[in-house]
């Protein structure tokens, strides 16, 4: 009656911990399978990390490069997991990591499934994604910015920190700047915190690399410098597809082939953020499609009238209409 | 006090038992964010049993979901007053329950010297009884040392 019914972790358990949330129940039991693994197969069964590497490639489009990289970083921490298993080696590796690619290309996406890789994995206990920028660290006044990084960090905990636009975090013209602060504090817990948490910074290339020349310290922290590139054309219209699919909507007669040109002509343009790129481009067809149909009181709509996007409905954009030379706003 | 001859105070969970080290307070904790609870760190030098008003170390922490944070908070406190009382308290911020759900010790003062109990002659053959801990006759921060 009176053995504790908890397990304290590192202690031999009198009782198999229960868990009795259901659902939790597996995850529970997990971690016991795991400590016996003896094979890269079994640990994989056991974690399965291959659906979510799966899903991944499934889900999206282009971003070789990166795959292949998480695929690596995923195959060291199968490694490792064996390696702990046998009692061979008890430090854990550094994960922390930068994201850089201009706009669009998906770090925010790749970051969420990083985080659900991660925690299939054993690396982080809760596998939580908090998503900040300069403002959710950085105060407005004397002793405000610490407090406040930390409790930031202190959400982040077990989970996976993620800075977007983290070049933000240091203001060279102002060297009064409390973001300073905030990566003192930041880079002491990336460096004493390591098992409890992942930090990603992201941003655009060139600002990230300036940020990282004037932040030494910061750059020799993170053992991971992946860079999203640009998606061709090819996977843009691949990109527009699935969007559309997903919200029920299909490219009319001759649709697929205008929206490739516009495709072709947006590129060149400035402004240009990818994959959102693309999103705000349907966005805007849909409305065109939309005050098209509207305009036609009478006629009975069909499923087909609702789901179809017209050539005209792309036709009608700026894009098209100012040339390629055109300064067309997105 | 002859229910409890050691001086130890006892409030809130856990207290008649020895004290819990790093990773039973750690397994506490995640059982509490588990449940959705917001833990906070409170500290103390006054350990009269009915004083349950404690001063808070920081703000209560929502929306954590990992106890290695509130256990960053925890050493931090111990850092800043190794000699006080502290406890963790966990929020319950469900409806209908609004309130402190956990509570426990998680740091005492090397030595606790206890309490005495004082006897108030009042009218008539009356006897007033009231406990004293024999610590608070220092001031604020040099009791306990």
């Amino acid at each position: 009656m009176s053995t504790p019914r908890y397990s304290i972790p590192g202690s031999a358990p009198s009782v198999p911990p229960r868990d009795p949330e259901g659902p939790g129940a597996t995850t529970a039991q997990a971690p016991d399978a795991m400590e016996r693994a003896r094979s890269v197969a079994a640990v994989l069964a056991e974690s399965q990390v291959e659906q979510v590497l799966a899903e991944l490639d499934r889900d999206l489009v282009g971003l070789a490069p990166v795959k292949q990289r998480i695929r690596d970083i995923a195959a060291l921490l199968v490694i490792d997991k064996l390696r702990m298993n046998l009692g061979l080696q008890a430090e854990t590796p550094s994960m922390h990591m930068s994201f850089t690619g201009n706009p669009g290309t998906g770090k925010t996406t790749v970051a969420l499934r990083m985080a659900e890789i991660l925690h299939r994995l054993g690396y982080v206990r809760k596998g939580h994604l908090v998503a900040v920028t300069r403002d959710d660290l950085v105060g407005q006044y004397i002793g405000h910015t610490a407090p406040k990084t930390k409790e930031v960090l202190k959400k982040a905990m077990g989970g996976v920190l993620f800075i977007d636009e983290a070049y933000y975090l240091y203001r060279p013209e102002n060297e009064r700047d409390y973001g300073q602060e905030a990566i003192e504090i930041l880079l002491q817990v990336m460096e004493n915190q390591r098992d409890d948490l992942v930090v990603i910074l992201a941003g655009y290339k060139d600002r990230m690399e300036t940020f990282f020349r004037s932040n030494p310290g910061l750059s020799s922290r993170i053992a991971h410098h992946l860079d999203f590139p640009d998606y061709s054309v090819d996977e843009l219209q691949q990109i527009a597809e699935r969007m559309l699919a997903q919200r029920h909507y299909r490219f009319g007669a001759g649709a697929r082939e205008i929206f490739h040109q516009y495709l072709e002509r947006r590129i060149q343009q400035p402004h240009f953020a990818n994959a959102r790129s693309v999103r705000n481009a349907l966005d805007r067809a849909r409305l065109r499609q939309a005050s098209r149909l509207f305009a036609e009181r009478d006629r009975d709509l069909g499923r087909d009238d609702l789901t179809t996007l017209l050539p005209a409905d792309l036709l009608a954009s700026r894009v098209f209409a100012e040339g390629s030379a055109g300064e067309a706003t997105p | 006090m002859i229910t409890n001859p050691t001086g130890r105070i006892t409030q809130g969970q856990f207290s008649f038992l020895p004290d819990l080290t790093d990773d039973e307070i750690t397994a506490q904790i995640e059982y509490g964010l588990r449940k959705g609870y917001a833990w906070s760190v409170e500290y103390t030098d006054d350990p009269h049993p009915r004083n349950t008003y404690w001063d808070m170390f920081g703000m209560p922490m929502f929306d954590l979901r990992d106890a290695a944070g509130v256990m960053q908070e925890l050493r931090e406190c111990r850092k800043t007053f190794p000699g006080h009382y502290i406890r963790m308290v966990a929020f319950d911020s469900a409806r209908g329950i609004e309130s402190i759900t956990m509570s426990f010790i998680v740091n005492r003062p090397p030595s606790e010297p206890g309490f005495g109990l004082e006897r108030q002659e009042a009218a008539g053959r009356t006897i007033r009884y009231t406990v004293k801990s024999y610590a608070t006759d220092r001031p604020e921060n040099e009791r306990y040392r």
